[in-house]
Protein backbone atom coordinates (compact mmCIF):
# COMPACT_ATOMS: atom_id res chain seq x y z
CA UNK A 1 0.00 0.00 0.00
CA UNK A 2 2.66 2.35 0.95
CA UNK A 3 5.02 2.10 -2.20
CA UNK A 4 4.56 4.92 -4.53
CA UNK A 5 2.62 7.22 -2.26
CA UNK A 6 5.22 9.55 -1.12
CA UNK A 7 3.57 13.10 -0.47
CA UNK A 8 6.15 15.69 0.26
CA UNK A 9 6.51 17.51 3.63
CA UNK A 10 5.25 20.86 1.96
CA UNK A 11 2.87 19.77 0.35
CA UNK A 12 1.09 18.24 3.44
CA UNK A 13 1.51 21.07 5.18
CA UNK A 14 0.32 23.60 2.63
CA UNK A 15 -2.90 21.25 2.46
CA UNK A 16 -3.35 21.59 6.40
CA UNK A 17 -2.59 25.19 6.56
CA UNK A 18 -4.94 25.99 4.26
CA UNK A 19 -7.85 24.11 5.36
CA UNK A 20 -10.46 25.35 8.00
CA UNK A 21 -13.41 23.03 7.74
CA UNK A 22 -13.29 19.13 6.89
CA UNK A 23 -16.10 17.27 6.28
CA UNK A 24 -15.42 13.86 7.53
CA UNK A 25 -17.21 10.92 5.72
CA UNK A 26 -17.71 7.64 8.31
CA UNK A 27 -17.33 9.89 11.59
CA UNK A 28 -18.39 7.83 14.04
CA UNK A 29 -19.88 8.39 17.27
CA UNK A 30 -18.28 6.37 19.21
CA UNK A 31 -15.73 7.34 21.29
CA UNK A 32 -13.06 5.14 20.87
CA UNK A 33 -13.23 4.61 17.06
CA UNK A 34 -10.48 5.99 15.38
CA UNK A 35 -12.66 8.37 13.49
CA UNK A 36 -13.85 9.75 16.52
CA UNK A 37 -10.12 10.17 17.59
CA UNK A 38 -9.52 12.06 14.45
CA UNK A 39 -12.80 14.65 14.89
CA UNK A 40 -11.79 15.63 18.68
CA UNK A 41 -8.12 15.71 17.72
CA UNK A 42 -8.16 17.88 14.87
CA UNK A 43 -11.15 20.32 16.53
CA UNK A 44 -8.65 20.89 19.30
CA UNK A 45 -6.35 22.30 16.24
CA UNK A 46 -8.63 24.74 15.84
CA UNK A 47 -10.28 23.19 12.32
CA UNK A 48 -14.25 22.86 12.17
CA UNK A 49 -15.16 19.04 11.75
CA UNK A 50 -18.42 18.12 9.96
CA UNK A 51 -19.69 14.84 10.14
CA UNK A 52 -21.23 12.73 7.33
CA UNK A 53 -22.70 9.18 8.56
CA UNK A 54 -26.38 7.90 7.61
CA UNK A 55 -26.51 5.83 10.19
CA UNK A 56 -25.87 8.95 12.95
CA UNK A 57 -27.90 11.50 10.91
CA UNK A 58 -29.90 13.58 13.02
CA UNK A 59 -27.55 13.30 16.08
CA UNK A 60 -24.89 14.97 16.77
CA UNK A 61 -21.18 14.08 17.32
CA UNK A 62 -18.86 16.37 19.52
CA UNK A 63 -21.06 19.65 19.26
CA UNK A 64 -21.65 19.24 15.49
CA UNK A 65 -25.02 17.95 13.65
CA UNK A 66 -24.25 15.04 12.05
CA UNK A 67 -25.70 14.79 8.18
CA UNK A 68 -26.47 11.05 5.86
CA UNK A 69 -24.36 12.92 3.01
CA UNK A 70 -21.70 15.11 1.67
CA UNK A 71 -24.59 17.05 -0.10
CA UNK A 72 -26.44 17.92 2.68
CA UNK A 73 -23.55 19.41 4.65
CA UNK A 74 -24.50 23.21 5.29
CA UNK A 75 -21.44 24.93 5.57
CA UNK A 76 -18.53 25.75 3.27
CA UNK A 77 -16.23 23.03 2.88
CA UNK A 78 -12.46 22.52 1.91
CA UNK A 79 -10.92 19.27 2.53
CA UNK A 80 -12.99 15.73 2.68
CA UNK A 81 -11.40 12.83 5.40
CA UNK A 82 -12.90 9.75 3.62
CA UNK A 83 -13.30 7.09 6.50
CA UNK A 84 -14.55 4.67 4.59
CA UNK A 85 -12.94 1.37 2.68
CA UNK A 86 -11.45 1.76 -0.83
CA UNK A 87 -15.12 0.71 -3.19
CA UNK A 88 -16.81 3.15 -1.21
CA UNK A 89 -14.46 6.40 -1.06
CA UNK A 90 -14.69 5.63 -5.04
CA UNK A 91 -18.84 7.41 -4.80
CA UNK A 92 -17.47 9.74 -1.95
CA UNK A 93 -14.87 11.04 -4.34
CA UNK A 94 -17.09 11.91 -7.19
CA UNK A 95 -19.99 12.88 -4.98
CA UNK A 96 -17.14 15.18 -3.56
CA UNK A 97 -15.84 16.14 -6.77
CA UNK A 98 -19.67 17.16 -7.96
CA UNK A 99 -20.01 19.58 -5.26
CA UNK A 100 -16.43 21.62 -5.13
CA UNK A 101 -17.41 24.07 -6.56
CA UNK A 102 -20.28 25.15 -5.01
CA UNK A 103 -18.76 23.84 -1.26
CA UNK A 104 -15.10 25.20 -2.17
CA UNK A 105 -13.90 21.98 -1.66
CA UNK A 106 -10.09 21.69 -2.32
CA UNK A 107 -8.56 18.41 -1.15
CA UNK A 108 -9.81 14.71 -0.76
CA UNK A 109 -7.97 12.69 1.48
CA UNK A 110 -8.27 8.82 1.88
CA UNK A 111 -7.25 7.42 5.83
CA UNK A 112 -4.91 5.22 6.61
CA UNK A 113 -5.44 2.03 4.57
CA UNK A 114 -7.56 3.53 1.85
CA UNK A 115 -6.26 3.51 -1.13
CA UNK A 116 -8.64 4.28 -4.29
CA UNK A 117 -6.50 5.02 -7.38
CA UNK A 118 -8.91 5.48 -9.82
CA UNK A 119 -10.94 8.02 -7.71
CA UNK A 120 -7.74 9.65 -7.39
CA UNK A 121 -7.04 10.03 -10.76
CA UNK A 122 -10.61 11.45 -11.30
CA UNK A 123 -10.28 14.15 -8.37
CA UNK A 124 -6.63 15.06 -9.72
CA UNK A 125 -8.38 15.81 -13.21
CA UNK A 126 -10.91 18.17 -11.54
CA UNK A 127 -8.04 19.72 -9.85
CA UNK A 128 -8.32 18.42 -6.50
CA UNK A 129 -5.18 17.69 -4.51
CA UNK A 130 -5.62 13.99 -3.36
CA UNK A 131 -3.90 12.22 -0.21
CA UNK A 132 -4.34 8.35 0.36
CA UNK A 133 -3.35 6.31 2.71
CA UNK A 134 -2.66 8.69 5.24
CA UNK A 135 -4.24 10.15 8.43
CA UNK A 136 -4.26 13.95 9.02
CA UNK A 137 -4.23 13.57 12.79
CA UNK A 138 -0.68 11.67 12.53
CA UNK A 139 0.34 13.87 10.05
CA UNK A 140 -0.59 17.39 11.41
CA UNK A 141 1.20 15.65 14.70
CA UNK A 142 4.15 14.71 12.58
CA UNK A 143 4.50 17.84 10.48
CA UNK A 144 4.08 19.52 14.04
CA UNK A 145 6.55 17.35 15.93
CA UNK A 146 3.54 16.54 18.12
CA UNK A 147 3.81 12.82 16.90
CA UNK A 148 8.06 13.07 18.72
CA UNK A 149 6.81 13.19 22.10
CA UNK A 150 5.31 9.87 21.94
CA UNK A 151 8.73 8.19 20.54
CA UNK A 152 7.58 7.93 16.97
CA UNK A 153 10.02 9.27 13.81
CA UNK A 154 8.67 11.95 12.26
CA UNK A 155 11.37 12.36 9.61
CA UNK A 156 11.83 15.58 9.95
CA UNK A 157 15.70 16.83 10.28
CA UNK A 158 15.93 20.69 10.58
CA UNK A 159 18.68 23.55 12.26
CA UNK A 160 15.64 26.12 11.96
CA UNK A 161 14.16 27.27 15.07
CA UNK A 162 10.00 26.86 14.67
CA UNK A 163 8.01 30.36 15.83
CA UNK A 164 5.65 29.35 18.18
CA UNK A 165 2.11 30.21 16.63
CA UNK A 166 0.06 33.43 18.70
CA UNK A 167 -2.85 31.24 20.91
CA UNK B 1 10.90 13.29 1.83
CA UNK B 2 14.10 13.43 2.15
CA UNK B 3 16.16 11.27 3.59
CA UNK B 4 18.95 12.58 5.46
CA UNK B 5 22.10 10.11 5.55
CA UNK B 6 22.96 7.86 8.82
CA UNK B 7 25.62 9.97 10.40
CA UNK B 8 23.48 12.85 9.77
CA UNK B 9 20.54 11.77 11.56
CA UNK B 10 22.69 10.10 14.56
CA UNK B 11 23.28 13.86 15.19
CA UNK B 12 19.88 15.67 14.36
CA UNK B 13 17.07 13.40 14.32
CA UNK B 14 14.84 14.14 17.37
CA UNK B 15 16.82 17.23 18.65
CA UNK B 16 15.70 20.54 16.23
CA UNK B 17 16.66 24.02 17.95
CA UNK B 18 13.80 23.68 20.68
CA UNK B 19 11.43 25.97 20.13
CA UNK B 20 10.72 28.04 23.05
CA UNK B 21 14.07 29.25 23.87
CA UNK B 22 15.82 28.08 21.01
CA UNK B 23 18.51 26.06 22.68
CA UNK B 24 20.63 24.42 20.06
CA UNK B 25 21.51 21.14 22.44
CA UNK B 26 18.73 18.99 23.43
CA UNK B 27 17.32 20.30 26.82
CA UNK B 28 17.31 17.85 29.97
CA UNK B 29 13.83 17.68 30.94
CA UNK B 30 14.31 17.29 34.76
CA UNK B 31 10.62 17.19 35.64
CA UNK B 32 7.98 14.95 36.54
CA UNK B 33 4.91 16.51 35.49
CA UNK B 34 2.93 18.68 32.63
CA UNK B 35 0.58 21.13 33.23
CA UNK B 36 -2.85 20.84 31.50
CA UNK B 37 -4.65 23.66 29.60
CA UNK B 38 -8.41 22.64 30.62
CA UNK B 39 -9.93 19.47 31.86
CA UNK B 40 -10.88 18.74 28.28
CA UNK B 41 -7.07 18.97 27.46
CA UNK B 42 -6.68 16.19 30.29
CA UNK B 43 -9.55 14.37 29.12
CA UNK B 44 -7.87 13.86 25.52
CA UNK B 45 -4.43 13.15 26.81
CA UNK B 46 -6.01 10.45 28.98
CA UNK B 47 -8.16 9.04 26.32
CA UNK B 48 -4.59 9.30 23.86
CA UNK B 49 -6.98 10.81 21.89
CA UNK B 50 -4.07 13.43 21.34
CA UNK B 51 -0.54 13.52 21.83
CA UNK B 52 1.33 15.21 24.57
CA UNK B 53 2.99 15.05 28.19
CA UNK B 54 1.19 14.29 31.60
CA UNK B 55 3.78 12.24 33.47
CA UNK B 56 7.36 11.22 33.14
CA UNK B 57 6.46 7.47 34.13
CA UNK B 58 5.32 7.74 30.26
CA UNK B 59 6.30 10.14 28.17
CA UNK B 60 9.45 12.91 28.93
CA UNK B 61 10.62 15.68 26.13
CA UNK B 62 14.24 14.60 26.63
CA UNK B 63 13.70 10.91 26.29
CA UNK B 64 12.02 11.51 23.37
CA UNK B 65 14.04 12.94 21.70
CA UNK B 66 16.01 9.52 21.96
CA UNK B 67 13.19 7.53 21.11
CA UNK B 68 12.79 9.06 17.73
CA UNK B 69 16.65 9.11 17.35
CA UNK B 70 16.80 5.28 17.90
CA UNK B 71 13.66 4.43 15.70
CA UNK B 72 15.49 7.17 12.73
CA UNK B 73 18.88 5.01 13.38
CA UNK B 74 17.01 1.50 12.90
CA UNK B 75 14.68 2.68 10.41
CA UNK B 76 11.76 2.36 13.08
CA UNK B 77 8.39 3.53 13.31
CA UNK B 78 8.58 4.73 16.66
CA UNK B 79 10.70 3.58 20.21
CA UNK B 80 10.26 3.47 23.79
CA UNK B 81 13.22 3.83 26.00
CA UNK B 82 13.61 2.04 29.23
CA UNK B 83 15.96 2.12 32.31
CA UNK B 84 18.07 -0.36 31.38
CA UNK B 85 18.68 -3.30 28.17
CA UNK B 86 16.81 -5.89 30.82
CA UNK B 87 13.70 -3.03 31.67
CA UNK B 88 13.40 -3.28 27.48
CA UNK B 89 13.31 -6.52 27.45
CA UNK B 90 10.49 -7.07 30.32
CA UNK B 91 8.67 -4.22 27.91
CA UNK B 92 9.41 -5.69 24.27
CA UNK B 93 7.41 -9.13 25.55
CA UNK B 94 4.93 -7.49 27.78
CA UNK B 95 1.78 -6.21 25.55
CA UNK B 96 1.50 -9.73 24.14
CA UNK B 97 2.56 -12.62 26.59
CA UNK B 98 0.61 -13.79 28.72
CA UNK B 99 0.52 -16.64 31.63
CA UNK B 100 1.35 -20.04 29.32
CA UNK B 101 2.63 -18.45 26.38
CA UNK B 102 5.88 -19.41 25.08
CA UNK B 103 8.74 -17.43 22.95
CA UNK B 104 11.81 -19.05 21.06
CA UNK B 105 15.37 -18.15 22.21
CA UNK B 106 18.61 -18.46 20.79
CA UNK B 107 20.81 -20.96 23.14
CA UNK B 108 23.80 -18.33 22.38
CA UNK B 109 22.32 -15.50 24.05
CA UNK B 110 24.38 -12.74 27.13
CA UNK B 111 24.10 -14.88 29.91
CA UNK B 112 22.18 -12.03 31.54
CA UNK B 113 19.09 -12.28 29.11
CA UNK B 114 19.15 -16.09 29.51
CA UNK B 115 18.91 -15.69 33.13
CA UNK B 116 16.02 -12.99 32.95
CA UNK B 117 14.07 -15.14 30.50
CA UNK B 118 14.34 -18.51 31.83
CA UNK B 119 14.33 -17.68 35.52
CA UNK B 120 12.30 -14.24 36.72
CA UNK B 121 10.21 -14.69 33.06
CA UNK B 122 9.44 -18.05 34.16
CA UNK B 123 7.36 -16.10 37.51
CA UNK B 124 5.23 -14.58 34.60
CA UNK B 125 4.35 -17.76 33.63
CA UNK B 126 6.07 -16.45 30.02
CA UNK B 127 8.07 -20.00 29.23
CA UNK B 128 11.02 -19.76 26.72
CA UNK B 129 12.57 -22.48 24.66
CA UNK B 130 16.41 -22.29 24.08
CA UNK B 131 17.55 -23.19 20.68
CA UNK B 132 20.24 -23.29 18.52
CA UNK B 133 19.37 -20.57 16.03
CA UNK B 134 21.54 -21.45 13.74
CA UNK B 135 19.68 -24.49 13.11
CA UNK B 136 16.29 -23.11 11.33
CA UNK B 137 15.01 -27.08 11.34
CA UNK B 138 15.16 -26.52 15.38
CA UNK B 139 13.52 -23.22 15.52
CA UNK B 140 10.88 -24.34 13.37
CA UNK B 141 10.08 -27.34 15.40
CA UNK B 142 10.43 -25.45 18.54
CA UNK B 143 7.36 -22.84 17.14
CA UNK B 144 4.27 -24.37 18.91
CA UNK B 145 0.50 -22.98 19.16
CA UNK B 146 1.30 -20.73 22.01
CA UNK B 147 4.55 -19.59 21.22
CA UNK B 148 4.51 -15.69 20.39
CA UNK B 149 8.00 -14.69 19.15
CA UNK B 150 11.37 -15.23 18.26
CA UNK B 151 14.33 -13.78 19.86
CA UNK B 152 18.43 -13.35 18.84
CA UNK B 153 21.44 -11.63 18.97
CA UNK B 154 22.57 -9.75 15.78
CA UNK B 155 26.37 -10.70 17.20
CA UNK B 156 26.16 -12.33 20.53
CA UNK B 157 27.58 -11.49 23.41
CA UNK B 158 30.46 -12.88 24.02
CA UNK B 159 30.51 -15.67 22.02
CA UNK B 160 31.11 -13.67 17.97
CA UNK B 161 28.09 -16.04 16.46
CA UNK B 162 26.26 -14.04 13.84
CA UNK B 163 22.45 -14.48 13.54
CA UNK B 164 21.40 -15.27 10.11
CA UNK B 165 19.20 -12.34 10.41
CA UNK B 166 17.14 -12.64 6.65
CA UNK B 167 16.62 -16.57 7.27
CA UNK B 168 15.22 -16.60 10.94
CA UNK B 169 13.21 -13.40 9.80
CA UNK B 170 11.47 -16.18 7.48
CA UNK B 171 10.79 -18.59 9.70
CA UNK B 172 9.18 -16.31 12.32
CA UNK B 173 7.10 -14.83 9.33
CA UNK B 174 6.06 -18.22 8.19
CA UNK B 175 4.75 -19.20 11.72
CA UNK B 176 2.67 -15.52 12.13
CA UNK B 177 4.64 -14.45 14.65
CA UNK B 178 7.18 -11.60 15.92
CA UNK B 179 10.87 -11.37 15.18
CA UNK B 180 12.90 -9.94 17.98
CA UNK B 181 16.56 -8.65 17.52
CA UNK B 182 18.83 -7.88 20.34
CA UNK B 183 21.14 -5.50 17.94
CA UNK B 184 23.38 -4.26 21.19
CA UNK B 185 26.58 -5.35 20.46
CA UNK B 186 26.45 -4.60 16.36
CA UNK B 187 24.54 -1.39 16.74
CA UNK B 188 22.86 0.50 13.81
CA UNK B 189 26.01 1.77 12.62
CA UNK B 190 27.05 -1.69 11.73
CA UNK B 191 23.68 -3.02 11.54
CA UNK B 192 19.93 -2.52 10.86
CA UNK B 193 17.72 -5.53 12.06
CA UNK B 194 14.70 -4.26 10.60
CA UNK B 195 16.21 -3.80 6.95
CA UNK B 196 16.30 -7.88 7.40
CA UNK B 197 12.76 -8.37 8.34
CA UNK B 198 12.97 -7.85 11.89
CA UNK B 199 9.75 -6.67 13.87
CA UNK B 200 11.26 -5.34 17.02
CA UNK B 201 14.66 -4.26 17.85
CA UNK B 202 15.55 -3.96 21.63
CA UNK B 203 19.10 -2.59 22.80
CA UNK B 204 21.14 -1.95 25.84
CA UNK B 205 22.01 1.46 25.53
CA UNK B 206 23.98 1.24 28.22
CA UNK B 207 26.57 -0.23 25.78
CA UNK B 208 27.88 1.57 22.64
CA UNK B 209 25.06 3.34 22.13
CA UNK B 210 25.85 5.92 24.95
CA UNK B 211 29.47 4.81 24.67
CA UNK B 212 31.15 6.10 27.41
CA UNK B 213 30.09 3.88 30.02
CA UNK B 214 27.68 6.42 32.41
CA UNK B 215 24.43 5.66 31.84
CA UNK B 216 22.11 2.31 31.71
CA UNK B 217 19.38 2.19 29.54
CA UNK B 218 17.65 0.19 26.97
CA UNK B 219 14.93 1.01 23.87
CA UNK B 220 12.55 -1.38 22.06
CA UNK B 221 12.29 0.00 18.21
CA UNK B 222 9.15 -0.81 16.54
CA UNK B 223 9.24 -1.50 13.09
CA UNK B 224 5.89 -0.96 13.06
CA UNK B 225 4.83 -3.36 10.02
CA UNK B 226 4.01 -6.06 11.70
CA UNK B 227 0.17 -7.83 11.07
CA UNK B 228 -1.08 -7.79 14.83
CA UNK B 229 -4.66 -9.04 13.51
CA UNK B 230 -3.01 -12.01 11.20
CA UNK B 231 -4.02 -14.81 13.74
CA UNK B 232 -5.48 -14.80 17.10
CA UNK B 233 -1.91 -14.93 18.83
CA UNK B 234 -1.63 -10.96 20.05
CA UNK B 235 -5.15 -10.37 21.52
CA UNK B 236 -3.15 -7.59 23.92
CA UNK B 237 -2.95 -5.63 21.16
CA UNK B 238 -5.98 -6.45 18.76
CA UNK B 239 -8.77 -7.21 21.83
CA UNK B 240 -10.18 -4.34 23.97
CA UNK B 241 -7.57 -2.70 26.33
CA UNK B 242 -9.58 -2.68 29.65
CA UNK B 243 -7.67 -0.02 31.09
CA UNK B 244 -8.60 2.46 28.24
CA UNK B 245 -12.35 1.62 28.66
CA UNK B 246 -12.11 -1.42 26.05
CA UNK B 247 -10.05 0.53 23.15
CA UNK B 248 -7.75 -1.47 20.33
CA UNK B 249 -4.96 -0.46 20.21
CA UNK B 250 -4.12 -1.77 16.87
CA UNK B 251 -7.53 -0.77 15.20
CA UNK B 252 -7.90 2.53 16.57
CA UNK B 253 -3.70 3.71 16.22
CA UNK B 254 -2.66 1.14 13.62
CA UNK B 255 1.34 0.86 13.14
CA UNK B 256 1.72 3.01 16.29
CA UNK B 257 0.09 0.98 18.37
CA UNK B 258 2.80 -1.26 20.08
CA UNK B 259 4.64 2.04 20.11
CA UNK B 260 1.53 3.71 22.16
CA UNK B 261 1.08 0.51 24.02
CA UNK B 262 4.72 0.60 25.15
CA UNK B 263 4.11 3.78 26.69
CA UNK B 264 0.69 4.28 27.75
CA UNK B 265 0.35 0.74 29.52
CA UNK B 266 4.23 -1.25 29.53
CA UNK B 267 5.99 1.97 31.29
CA UNK B 268 2.31 3.15 33.20
CA UNK B 269 2.41 -0.16 35.20
CA UNK B 270 5.86 -1.36 34.98
CA UNK B 271 7.39 1.78 35.42
CA UNK B 272 10.79 1.32 34.01
CA UNK B 273 11.06 4.72 32.80
CA UNK B 274 14.56 6.04 31.63
CA UNK B 275 15.90 9.30 33.44
CA UNK B 276 16.00 12.18 31.25
CA UNK B 277 19.64 13.08 32.44
CA UNK B 278 20.51 9.45 31.20
CA UNK B 279 18.97 10.10 27.68
CA UNK B 280 20.52 13.28 27.38
CA UNK B 281 24.06 11.46 27.90
CA UNK B 282 22.83 9.11 25.68
CA UNK B 283 21.77 11.17 22.82
CA UNK B 284 25.56 12.74 23.39
CA UNK B 285 26.53 9.10 22.88
CA UNK B 286 25.15 9.05 19.78
CA UNK B 287 26.20 11.83 17.94
CA UNK B 288 29.50 9.86 17.80
CA UNK B 289 28.36 6.21 17.33
CA UNK B 290 29.34 5.57 13.69
CA UNK B 291 32.35 7.48 14.29
CA UNK B 292 33.69 5.26 17.47
CA UNK B 293 32.20 1.71 16.14
CA UNK B 294 34.57 2.51 13.25
CA UNK B 295 37.48 2.45 16.02
CA UNK B 296 36.32 -0.35 18.33
CA UNK B 297 36.12 -2.22 15.64
CA UNK B 298 39.20 -1.50 13.78
CA UNK B 299 41.05 -2.03 17.63
CA UNK B 300 39.47 -5.30 17.94
CA UNK B 301 40.38 -6.79 14.63
CA UNK B 302 44.08 -5.61 15.44
CA UNK B 303 43.69 -7.60 19.15
CA UNK B 304 42.11 -10.36 17.54
CA UNK B 305 45.00 -10.81 15.28
CA UNK B 306 47.40 -10.08 18.11
CA UNK B 307 45.85 -12.41 20.52
CA UNK B 308 45.63 -15.22 17.92
CA UNK B 309 49.20 -15.53 16.86
CA UNK B 310 50.48 -15.65 21.13
CA UNK B 311 51.38 -18.57 22.28
CA UNK B 312 49.00 -18.50 25.71
CA UNK B 313 46.46 -18.10 23.63
CA UNK B 314 44.06 -21.34 22.34
CA UNK B 315 41.66 -20.25 20.46
CA UNK B 316 39.91 -16.39 19.80
CA UNK B 317 36.30 -16.20 18.56
CA UNK B 318 35.98 -13.07 16.83
CA UNK B 319 33.85 -12.75 13.75
CA UNK B 320 35.80 -11.13 11.71
CA UNK B 321 38.79 -13.89 11.65
CA UNK B 322 39.51 -15.91 8.36
CA UNK B 323 38.57 -19.00 10.72
CA UNK B 324 35.72 -18.22 11.98
CA UNK B 325 32.25 -19.98 10.68
CA UNK B 326 30.30 -16.83 11.10
CA UNK B 327 32.49 -14.57 8.84
CA UNK B 328 30.81 -14.49 5.64
CA UNK B 329 27.34 -14.20 7.88
CA UNK B 330 29.33 -11.00 9.51
CA UNK B 331 30.52 -9.43 6.14
CA UNK B 332 26.75 -9.82 4.87
CA UNK B 333 25.15 -8.32 7.80
CA UNK B 334 27.75 -5.75 8.93
CA UNK B 335 29.34 -4.35 6.15
CA UNK B 336 33.17 -5.82 6.40
CA UNK B 337 32.76 -5.01 10.37
CA UNK B 338 32.59 -7.40 13.21
CA UNK B 339 32.02 -5.72 16.81
CA UNK B 340 34.57 -4.95 18.99
CA UNK B 341 33.44 -8.06 21.65
CA UNK B 342 35.30 -11.12 21.45
CA UNK B 343 36.39 -14.13 23.54
CA UNK B 344 39.53 -16.02 23.54
CA UNK B 345 40.48 -19.09 25.80
CA UNK B 346 43.87 -19.37 27.54
CA UNK B 347 45.71 -23.01 27.44
CA UNK B 348 46.01 -22.41 31.01
CA UNK B 349 42.00 -23.05 31.39
CA UNK B 350 40.30 -20.68 34.41
CA UNK B 351 43.33 -20.52 36.61
CA UNK B 352 45.36 -18.19 33.72
CA UNK B 353 41.62 -16.45 33.01
CA UNK B 354 41.63 -15.41 35.95
CA UNK B 355 44.84 -14.46 36.58
CA UNK B 356 45.12 -12.20 33.39
CA UNK B 357 42.02 -10.25 34.44
CA UNK B 358 43.55 -9.57 37.58
CA UNK B 359 47.15 -8.83 35.78
CA UNK B 360 45.26 -5.91 33.52
CA UNK B 361 47.07 -2.33 34.49
CA UNK B 362 45.01 -0.94 31.50
CA UNK B 363 42.40 -2.74 30.67
CA UNK B 364 39.92 -2.51 33.28
CA UNK B 365 38.37 -5.62 34.93
CA UNK B 366 34.88 -5.14 35.06
CA UNK B 367 31.49 -6.38 33.93
CA UNK B 368 30.37 -4.55 31.10
CA UNK B 369 31.11 -3.96 27.29
CA UNK B 370 30.73 -1.01 24.79
CA UNK B 371 32.89 1.57 26.70
CA UNK B 372 35.45 4.23 25.29
CA UNK B 373 37.93 2.33 27.81
CA UNK B 374 39.04 -1.32 26.87
CA UNK B 375 37.30 -3.57 28.95
CA UNK B 376 38.21 -7.42 29.92
CA UNK B 377 36.29 -9.93 32.13
CA UNK B 378 36.43 -13.76 32.61
CA UNK B 379 32.83 -14.73 32.39
CA UNK B 380 32.85 -18.34 33.89
CA UNK B 381 33.51 -16.25 37.34
CA UNK B 382 31.44 -13.70 37.06
CA UNK B 383 28.76 -12.66 34.47
CA UNK B 384 27.86 -16.07 33.60
CA UNK B 385 28.24 -17.59 37.18
CA UNK B 386 24.72 -18.37 37.91
CA UNK B 387 24.52 -20.79 34.70
CA UNK B 388 24.56 -24.17 34.81
CA UNK B 389 27.72 -25.87 32.84
CA UNK B 390 25.89 -26.88 29.51
CA UNK B 391 24.53 -23.14 29.43
CA UNK B 392 27.77 -21.78 30.28
CA UNK B 393 29.30 -24.08 27.24
CA UNK B 394 26.38 -23.32 25.27
CA UNK B 395 26.77 -19.35 25.61
CA UNK B 396 30.50 -19.40 24.91
CA UNK B 397 31.86 -19.02 28.29
CA UNK B 398 33.73 -22.24 29.13
CA UNK B 399 36.12 -21.98 32.53
CA UNK B 400 39.25 -21.34 30.20
CA UNK B 401 37.12 -18.11 28.18
CA UNK B 402 37.94 -14.35 28.69
CA UNK B 403 35.96 -11.45 26.82
CA UNK B 404 37.14 -8.49 26.22
CA UNK B 405 35.64 -5.10 25.29
CA UNK B 406 38.72 -2.90 22.69
CA UNK B 407 38.09 0.22 23.56
CA UNK B 408 38.99 3.47 21.53
CA UNK B 409 42.86 3.89 23.33
CA UNK B 410 46.22 3.60 21.73
CA UNK B 411 45.75 0.18 19.82
CA UNK B 412 49.72 -0.53 20.95
CA UNK B 413 49.28 0.20 24.19
CA UNK B 414 46.09 -2.42 24.45
CA UNK B 415 48.50 -4.92 22.67
CA UNK B 416 51.02 -4.40 25.16
CA UNK B 417 49.10 -4.52 28.75
CA UNK B 418 47.50 -7.60 27.18
CA UNK B 419 51.40 -9.12 26.68
CA UNK B 420 51.82 -8.44 29.96
CA UNK B 421 49.46 -9.90 31.70
CA UNK B 422 49.16 -12.77 29.51
CA UNK B 423 52.94 -13.79 30.73
CA UNK B 424 51.75 -13.95 34.08
CA UNK B 425 48.50 -15.68 33.15
CA UNK B 426 51.09 -18.28 31.93
CA UNK B 427 53.04 -18.06 35.13
CA UNK B 428 49.80 -18.54 37.34
CA UNK B 429 48.62 -21.64 35.42
CA UNK B 430 52.06 -23.08 36.07
CA UNK B 431 51.78 -22.50 39.45
CA UNK B 432 48.53 -24.44 39.62
CA UNK B 433 49.40 -27.78 37.94
C1 LIG C 1 23.61 -8.09 24.47
C2 LIG C 1 23.04 -7.53 25.72
N1 LIG C 1 21.71 -7.44 25.86
C3 LIG C 1 21.15 -6.95 26.98
C4 LIG C 1 21.92 -6.53 28.04
C5 LIG C 1 21.24 -5.99 29.26
O1 LIG C 1 21.40 -4.61 29.31
P1 LIG C 1 21.46 -3.77 30.67
O2 LIG C 1 22.70 -4.17 31.38
O3 LIG C 1 21.50 -2.34 30.16
O4 LIG C 1 20.24 -4.07 31.45
C6 LIG C 1 23.31 -6.58 27.93
C7 LIG C 1 24.15 -6.14 29.07
O5 LIG C 1 25.23 -6.59 29.30
C8 LIG C 1 23.88 -7.09 26.75
O6 LIG C 1 25.20 -7.16 26.60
Amino acid sequence: MEQDLAYSDPFLADILGRTRTIAMVGASANWNRPSHFVMKYMQTKGFRVLPVNPRDAGGEILGEAVVATLAEVAAPVDFVDIFRNAEAAGAITDEAIALAAEKGIRTIWMQLGVRNDAAAARASAAGLDVVMNRCPKIEFGRLNRELSWGGFDSGIVSSRRRRMRPI
Amino acid sequence: MTRYGFETRMIHAGSEPEPVTGARQTPIFQNTSYVFHDADDAAALFNLQSFGFIYSRLTNPTVAALEERLASLEGGRGATCAASGHAAQLLAFFPFMEKGDRFVASNRLYGGSITQFSKTFAKFGWEVDFVDTGDLDAVRAAIGPATKALFAESLANPGGVVSDLEALARVAKDAGILFIVDNTMATPALCRPIEWGADLVVHSTTKFISGNGTSMGGAVIDSGTFDWAQNDRYGGLTGPEPAYHGLSFYESIGEMAFTAHYHAVGLRDLGATMAPMNAFLTLLGLETLSLRMERHCDNAATVAAFLAAHPAVAWVSFAGSDRSPFKPLADRYFGGRYGSVFTFGLKGGYAAGMALVESCTLLSHLANIGDTRSLILHPASTTHRQLTDAQRIAAGAGPEVVRISVGLETVKDILADLDQALTRAGQAAQAAE
